[in-house]
């Protein structure tokens, strides 16, 4: 295993991730007719963040101090378990993928904490909201990332992605497939996008995400929104590398990397694309009607699973 | 050397060690009543008996020997037969630990009952609760098991109503008496039929004759069993004691119920269709699957739905429990499929299972009764900001909240991932029948981790964190040391078995082993560098790297932010309320945070809702005094299951009782008519 | 439609025709070396309405949508003062804003701009005088910037803000 690609490779993550939101950003503001701010928008914004002071709760205790510090530290650890370029070069007892079911779950049951920590009412709602979609999406994450397993008789991700690559297409289309739309929905529910939350709103009744990070200020809000752009990146690389798992690289060649790499940024930046058209065209879902999405995640991964003995 | 010695006396000493501060215990409050010395006796005598049963059941599993001890003509009418092979020795090791920290915790706990009840008694009972627990999962002889069974029944009854001056306390112990007693019957006549099958009452003999047993008689048994066994490990719709008793108990003794006394049904349930009986019914080990999905699922949604922190956590030992058994289960379908290696795997991933979370139960009761003590209330709703007033305890209850969600690196995600294992083996070696009740517990599971996630994110917040929502919390003070020490070192334990849990499945595989239908097996590959990696190399597990991994990055990612941010000041200012006035009654509640969830799954928790308008003229109902709104959770088992069968059995005795009217000349008809009856058949 | 992904429709004012306007009146003082040098480049407004006619609110808004597009700037409208570097606010400050007013400065971190938008705002504008108001943000905050207008269009207070954004920007350069 390389070294040199692995830090590479998985420092990639925690460095594009703001550009991937930026590029949403800018997608969705040209939907709206408008020319929006540039690409490299959401770096100015965190370099802003971390020069300014900031301002804490008293009634905050220590864990609404340090959860920016373990969330970010928890999804960069994630990134070295996520292969993006090559599987060679990538952790794979991170990427057990119940092992990332959890570390993403442990993620957010730190933020409801610390949304709870500051006694704001705003805070302990986007919790309640928070834990109770991270609770039904679990059905539907574990069961999309199973069933692509059980096909390839592997359970961490460099492997899994190894494998798939090597099966004929048509017998694993219809599993693949299904799983896809599975896990985009997981996705979408993770990552606080439409239809499930809508993050630019500024109405506390609809946020869930945000709610939770109203407290924050400064280097800490920098950090967690940081945070949260490596998990979409994270989320993102996985939909385009496990389903569609052709050509990522298995070696630590030159050619072959570099092939991957490019092959690589064009599905995220489509993938991206088509959550921003999401956004720009699909209403936010009423909350009690969350539920009804989730579960039909759940039953896309369940079909899925049966696809695969037949 | 002394091992040697300790392995064959140890259990002796340990037992002796609980006598004698059980009759020291009692002596001591009818002689001298001085509670100080009896809370101190009781309580160091049962530190210094679980320390030796610690110390033996470590020495027996490290040198992987047996001991039994059978004694047939004694003073009582039943032999005494003991026999320690290495699962014995496993959960006395549970045990042992669990009752050391409590006894530990309890010196410190039970100086707010002095002058109020009785502590000498309190210890008496107290030692021979675990001494019993002790020689429970020791017997090999039924006649034995049923007597020390009943034994650790009666005492734990007394236990529960030890705090006899609240009404609600000794209800809840009556409940747990006659469930008890009911699950007693089912198991007694299950022995008898295997008496009568095998002919004898000792565990080994069965073991040799266990081909005689029909396969008819055997389902019978193992319902019976099931039935019994169930209702004291708290199985879905035998659980309805749980909720009640446990939280009526004392913290320790509801520690030690929740984390141990509930695993011995589950020992129970090993011992005899693992080893004594052992099943190839296919049939059996799906309803035990069934069972322990249903009972997961159903567990945490009872517990989201409460918010009395102790009925809380009583609801989700229901939940691990049904974890455990649904480890059990796909073992036991393996094994009727011969697939001895996936069987050992489950089997290895439930004993996982039953030991964290006897130790996470644990320190959460413990963390409750240190809460409920210094507040004096059970409801979560008078709770908050307790994070400032008892650092530590919210500390070390955080610990336990992430142990029991399942969430890496700590102990309870290493027994789920193992189970996860072995139900993903399931899904993949079998055909569609099977494979359908697997994906139904994979799904029951997977909703399992993410509920709990949400119901302690709810317990530890609502609790600790915000503002004090009430009088009582706000002049809350921090427990004192030994409370403390019990609490930090189960703490510890969970992130160590969990860090560590590589080794520690070594010596599962080793016990695992020893089961005659196991030997040969083994169901990890150790793979060095703390690695554990199942079913020849499929998933592999490394907690010590990711543990160290996102200790590290979160240390670089703090000391880089303080050199870019250095020179940032940090100023204390009001939470941001939008400028209105912030106080306590304006956070969330508890109730409201579990309100989603429960209307999401209204179907099978039925919430009701029942408004209360009091008016200011009740003729003329326009101007309201006051409105009460009462939200709560239909109880489908006392309309569908308990309130049914309760209302036959009055029925039938109401029929029965017209035998016995009280005329005497209808007695003296029934005497005639046997002796007439007796005549004939005698004469025939 | 998914073509507009890659080309817009220029219904967009233009810059340049923003820089040049010459009448734009705003009086303003002086901004430390540090704000200029932090805020160089993204800009988070948090808008405050102590009390006002909405009349300014809606030119605000109106900042936000096809026309004059303020985002590409880079400054955004947030969600709470926690979040945000500037205040814009709007309004006499009634007496029952004033706490509140007074709060939300508290609670925005430094360094921080304060821009009071429109008349009423600066001194209380066709309000002055009358017992239910403050007569002005000044009087309860200090204040770095005033946009006078009642209300300020959305060309005018975008004037402004690019002026602001010059400042910052101009004093940054230099030193």
């Amino acid at each position: 295993m390389n070294i040199a690609l692995l830090i590479i490779q998985s420092l990639l993550i925690p460095a594009f991730s703001p550009l991937i939101v930026g590029v949403i950003r800018k997608i969705k503001a040209k939907f709206q007719n408008r020319q929006g701010a540039s690409v490299f928008q959401p770096y100015r914004d965190l370099m802003k963040l971390f020069n300014k002071d900031e301002v804490i709760s008293e009634n905050a205790s220590w864990i609404f101090r340090y959860t920016p510090y373990f969330l970010f530290a928890l999804t960069v650890a994630i990134s070295f378990g996520v292969p993006t370029i090559s599987t060679d070069a990538s952790l794979s007892y991170l990427g057990d993928f119940l092992v990332f079911v959890y570390l993403i779950a442990f993620g957010a049951f730190f933020l409801a904490l610390s949304g709870l920590d500051t006694s704001s009412a705003f805070g302990g709602m986007g919790s309640s909201r928070e834990m109770t979609v991270a609770a039904l999406t679990e059905g539907g994450f574990i069961f999309s990332l199973f069933s692509v397993s059980l096909l390839t008789g592997k359970s961490d991700f460099p492997n899994m992605i190894g494998a798939l690559s090597s099966m004929p297409v048509s017998d694993i289309i219809a599993p693949v497939l299904i799983a896809f739309i599975a896990f985009y929905i997981v996705l979408l529910a993770e990552c606080a996008r439409y239809p499930f939350d809508n993050p630019a709103t500024h109405l506390e009744l609809t946020m869930i995400h945000e709610a939770m990070i109203l407290e924050y200020s400064g280097k800490r809000l920098a950090l967690i929104e940081w945070a949260a752009a490596n998990k979409l990146l994270i989320f993102i690389s996985l939909a385009a590398n496990i389903f569609f798992p052709w050509q990522v690289a298995n070696t630590s060649e030159v050619v072959p990397v570099i092939v991957s790499l490019l092959l690589f940024a064009v599905k995220v930046f489509v993938l991206s694309a088509s959550v921003a058209v999401l956004e720009s065209t699909i209403a936010k879902l009423r909350f009690f009607r969350l539920p009804d999405l989730l579960m039909t995640s759940l039953v896309l991964g369940m079909i899925s699973i049966v696809l695969t003995i037949i | 050397m002394f091992p040697a010695f300790f392995i064959q006396e140890g259990l002796f000493i340990s037992l002796g060690i609980f006598a004698l501060g059980a009759i020291g215990a009692l002596l001591i409050s009818v002689l001298k009543k001085d509670d100080n010395l009896e809370n101190i006796w009781g309580n160091s005598f049962a530190i210094f008996g679980s320390f030796m049963g610690l110390l033996y059941a470590v020495s027996v599993i490290l040198s992987n020997s047996n001991f039994s001890f059978k004694a047939t003509e004694t003073f009582f009418l039943f032999p005494i037969n003991m026999k320690v092979d290495l699962l014995s020795a496993f959960f006395v090791f549970i045990i042992s630990l669990v009752a050391l920290l409590s006894s530990v915790y309890s010196i410190g706990y039970m100086r707010q009952f002095y002058g109020k009840y009785n502590i000498g008694l309190f210890g008496f009972f107290y030692n021979i609760f675990i001494a019993s627990m002790m020689l429970v999962v020791t017997s090999n002889d039924a006649l034995y098991f049923l007597v020390v069974w009943e034994l650790m029944s009666l005492v734990s009854y007394f236990l529960v109503i030890f705090e006899h001056d609240h009404k609600e306390n000794i209800k809840a112990g009556f409940l747990y008496f006659i469930m008890t007693h009911i699950a007693t019957g089912g198991i007694i006549l299950a022995f008898m039929l295997i008496y009568s099958a095998t002919g004898s009452f000792d565990f080994d003999a069965i073991r040799l004759a266990s081909a005689n047993i029909s396969p008819f008689y055997f389902a019978i048994i193992s319902l019976l069993m099931l039935v019994g066994f169930g209702t004291k490990a708290g199985i879905i719709p035998l659980h309805i004691w749980l909720p009640e008793a446990h939280p009526a108990a004392p913290s320790q003794v509801s520690a030690l119920m929740s984390g141990v006394m509930i695993k011995t049904g589950i020992f129970m349930i090993i011992r005899l269709f693992f080893d004594v009986i052992p099943s190839n019914a296919m049939w059996f080990g799906m309803l035990v699957l069934v069972l322990g999905a249903v009972s997961s699922l159903l567990g945490v949604l009872y517990a989201i739905t409460e918010h009395d922190i102790k009925r809380l956590l009583a609801y989700h030992s229901v939940e691990n429990i049904g974890i455990i058994l649904m480890g059990l289960g796909s073992s036991l379908i393996f094994i009727s499929a011969q697939n001895m290696t996936l069987a050992a795997l489950a089997f290895a991933a439930a004993l996982f299972h039953t030991m964290n979370h006897a130790i996470f139960k644990a320190l959460l009761f413990l963390g409750a009764g240190s809460v409920v003590s210094a507040t004096h209330t059970r409801n979560i709703e008078e709770y908050g900001g307790l994070i400032k007033k008892m650092p530590y305890t919210a500390l070390f209850f955080l610990v336990g909240s992430v142990a029991i969600s399942a969430l890496p690196p700590f102990n309870g995600f290493a027994s789920e991932w193992l189970t996860y294992q072995a139900l993903f083996a399931g899904v993949g070696t079998f055909g569609i029948f099977e494979k359908s009740v697997f994906i139904f517990a994979i799904v029951s599971l997977a909703f399992t981790g993410g509920l709990a996630a949400a119901c302690f994110v709810k317990a530890f917040g609502v609790t600790f964190l915000a503002k004090s929502r009430s009088h009582e919390s706000e002049n809350a003070k921090e427990s004192d040391r030994t409370l403390l020490f019990g609490m930090s070192v189960l703490a510890f334990l969970c992130l160590a078995l969990g860090v560590f849990s590589d080794r520690v499945v070594i010596y599962l595989g080793n016990i695992t082993n020893s089961l005659l239908i196991f030997s040969n097996e083994i169901p990890f590959m150790p793979a060095g560098n703390g690695v554990i990696s199942v079913r020849s190399d499929h998933a592999s597990l490394a907690m010590m790297q990711i543990f160290i991994l996102i200790v590290l990055f979160a240390a670089i990612a703090y000391f880089a932010v303080k050199k870019i941010s250095g020179s940032c000041k940090e100023r204390i200012y009001g939470t941001w309320d939008c400028g209105a006035n912030l106080n306590p009654r304006m956070e969330i509640t508890a109730t409201s945070f579990s309100r989603s969830i429960i209307s999401m799954f209204s179907g099978i928790l039925k919430p009701t809702k029942q408004i209360d308008i009091e008016y200011h003229d009740a003729n003329i109902r326009y101007f309201t005094k006051s409105s009460t709104v009462t939200l709560g959770i239909g109880n489908i088992y006392k309309s569908y299951i308990y309130g049914p069968v309760s209302r036959m059995i009055i029925g039938i005795s109401d029929i029965a009782k017209r035998i016995q009217c009280g005329n005497i000349n209808l007695y003296l008809l029934y005497i005639f008519m046997t002796i007439i009856i007796l005549l004939i058949w005698v004469t025939k | 439609m998914y073509s507009k992904i890659f080309s817009t429709p220029k219904t967009i004012i233009e810059p340049e025709k923003l820089y040049s306007e010459k009448d734009v009146e705003f009086i303003g003082t002086k901004l430390s070396e540090e704000i200029r040098k932090i805020f160089k480049g993204s800009l988070a407004i948090r808008e405050v309405d102590a009390g006002s006619t909405n009349a300014c609110e809606q030119e605000l808004t109106a900042l936000g949508n096809s026309f004059y597009d303020v985002e590409r700037f880079g400054v955004h409208f947030v969600a709470s003062p926690r979040h945000a570097d500037m205040l814009m606010v709007t309004g006499p400050v009634s007496r029952n804003m004033a706490a509140a007013l007074k709060k939300t400065y508290e609670a925005t971190p430094e360094p921080k701009i304060v821009v009071a938008v429109g008349d009423d705002a600066i001194d209380g504008g066709i309000f002055k005088g009358s017992y239910a108001v403050m007569d002005g943000v000044e009087k309860v905050i200090p204040v770095d910037f005033k946009i006078p207008g009642d209300p300020p269009s959305p060309k005018r207070i975008l004037c402004a803000l690019l002026q602001i954004l010059k400042i910052i920007d101009k004093n940054n350069s230099k030193s």
